[in-house]
């Protein structure tokens, strides 16, 4: 075990932990890039100009929801829908936000702000990780800032290389690049079905998804997010009981 | 439409959900029902969304056949990353093969 390792971020100074959190982050940036390109090729075989692509990268900053809606606005869905499914696609960030809040509520306002906006799935990662090496680091919030400054930096990067790939080859819309997307959502997909629940969950999704598609406003793909989710629910709970509330409750006292 | 307005209502959306947590601190509570609906969240999105686009890439019923390069190229990402777990090698994968596909069909 590798319990109570001396705090040595304790001495550094903010520089030296905004450095840190970046170099930490470094895997991750190599794993994002192709999704970041990916991202900007989709955005350049849509009916969004380039710029919005990066406009997107820049404001809204969240890999999976920006996936969404160029895939959604390709299928010429309203806004409201977009803004709703960005919603609901966003909210597991309140439950990362949850996890890593005792570090950070002490901060000033802006710096919540700040940290919040920068909060990814790979961010998360990164930081439950220094959080679990790291009991009380002063500078923690610097090592947070640097390792999600090194991902927004990353990310308009790589969506910038997939805007110019996609105006350079333009035939590619012709030849299908939205497949990538769909190869892109299955190797996201496919390592979580392992599980009953989410495998239950996934399938009612599909079925539903395919047979209510002719509905107005893509409802029919939040109708069928609804029922795989209660598909999902109902399959937990008749695997384990009532327990798994109770035990996540649990779980959530202890990290706080 | 609009997509700069889509855009910056899609980034205000977003900038509330992740920050609020840090801004509201310990005075807003979780439901454990929320948090295990949520966990369900993106896999359903993501699936709801590709089905159709894999099973009716034209938008015009079902096209269950072999010259549907959509539905023979998920299946092969779908099985490569079922064994490897590498998420590049099964975009690579079912990239190549889509596009093989497709011209093997037009060709």
């Amino acid at each position: 075990m590798t319990a109570h390792i001396p705090d040595t971020q304790q001495e550094h100074t903010p520089l030296i932990s905004l450095a840190a959190g970046a170099r930490d982050t470094l895997p991750m940036l190599v794993g994002a890039a192709p999704f970041g390109m990916i991202f900007g090729t989709l955005v350049a075989a849509s009916p969004m100009a380039p710029w919005h692509g990066q406009l997107m990268s820049l404001s809204v900053y969240a890999g999976s929801s920006q996936f969404i809606a160029a895939g959604l606005v390709a299928s010429h869905t309203g806004m409201l829908v977009i803004w709703f499914t960005t919603l609901i696609v966003n909210m597991r960030h309140m439950l990362y936000a949850a996890t890593l809040l005792p570090h950070v509520a002490h901060l000033p306002a802006r710096w919540r702000w700040l940290l919040g906006f920068l909060l990814t799935d790979e961010t998360f990662a990164v930081m439950a990780g220094y959080y679990q090496r790291h009991r009380n680091p002063s500078n923690g919030h610097w090592y947070f800032l640097g390792s999600g400054l090194a991902m927004y930096g990353n990310w308009q990067l790589w969506t910038l290389v997939g805007l110019l790939f996609g105006a350079i080859f333009p035939q590619l819309q012709t030849m299908g690049l939205d497949f990538a997307m769909v190869a892109t959502f299955i190797a996201i997909i496919v390592p979580q079905l392992n599980r009953l629940p989410q495998f239950g969950a996934a399938l009612a999704a599909g079925f539903f998804a395919y047979l209510l598609q002719d509905l107005p406003y893509k409802l029919g793909l939040l109708s069928a997010v609804f029922i795989g989710v209660a598909v999902g629910i109902a399959l937990t709970r008749a695997g384990t009981g009532s327990g798994v509330g109770k035990a996540k409750e649990s779980e959530r006292e202890v990290q706080a | 439409m609009n997509y700069t307005l889509m855009i910056f209502g899609m980034a205000a959306v977003t900038v509330f959900v992740k920050a609020i947590m840090f801004i509201l601190g310990d005075r807003v509570a979780f439901p454990p029902l929320l948090n295990l609906a949520l966990s369900f969240v993106p896999v359903t999105v993501l699936t709801a969304i590709i089905v159709p686009m894999i099973l009716a890439p034209h938008g015009k019923g079902m096209e269950l056949n072999w010259h549907n390069p959509q539905l023979i190229a998920s299946v092969v990402a779908i099985i490569v990353c079922a064994f490897t777990r590498k998420q590049m090698l099964t975009i690579v994968a079912g990239l190549v093969v889509f596009f093989a596909w497709q011209l093997w069909i037009t060709a």
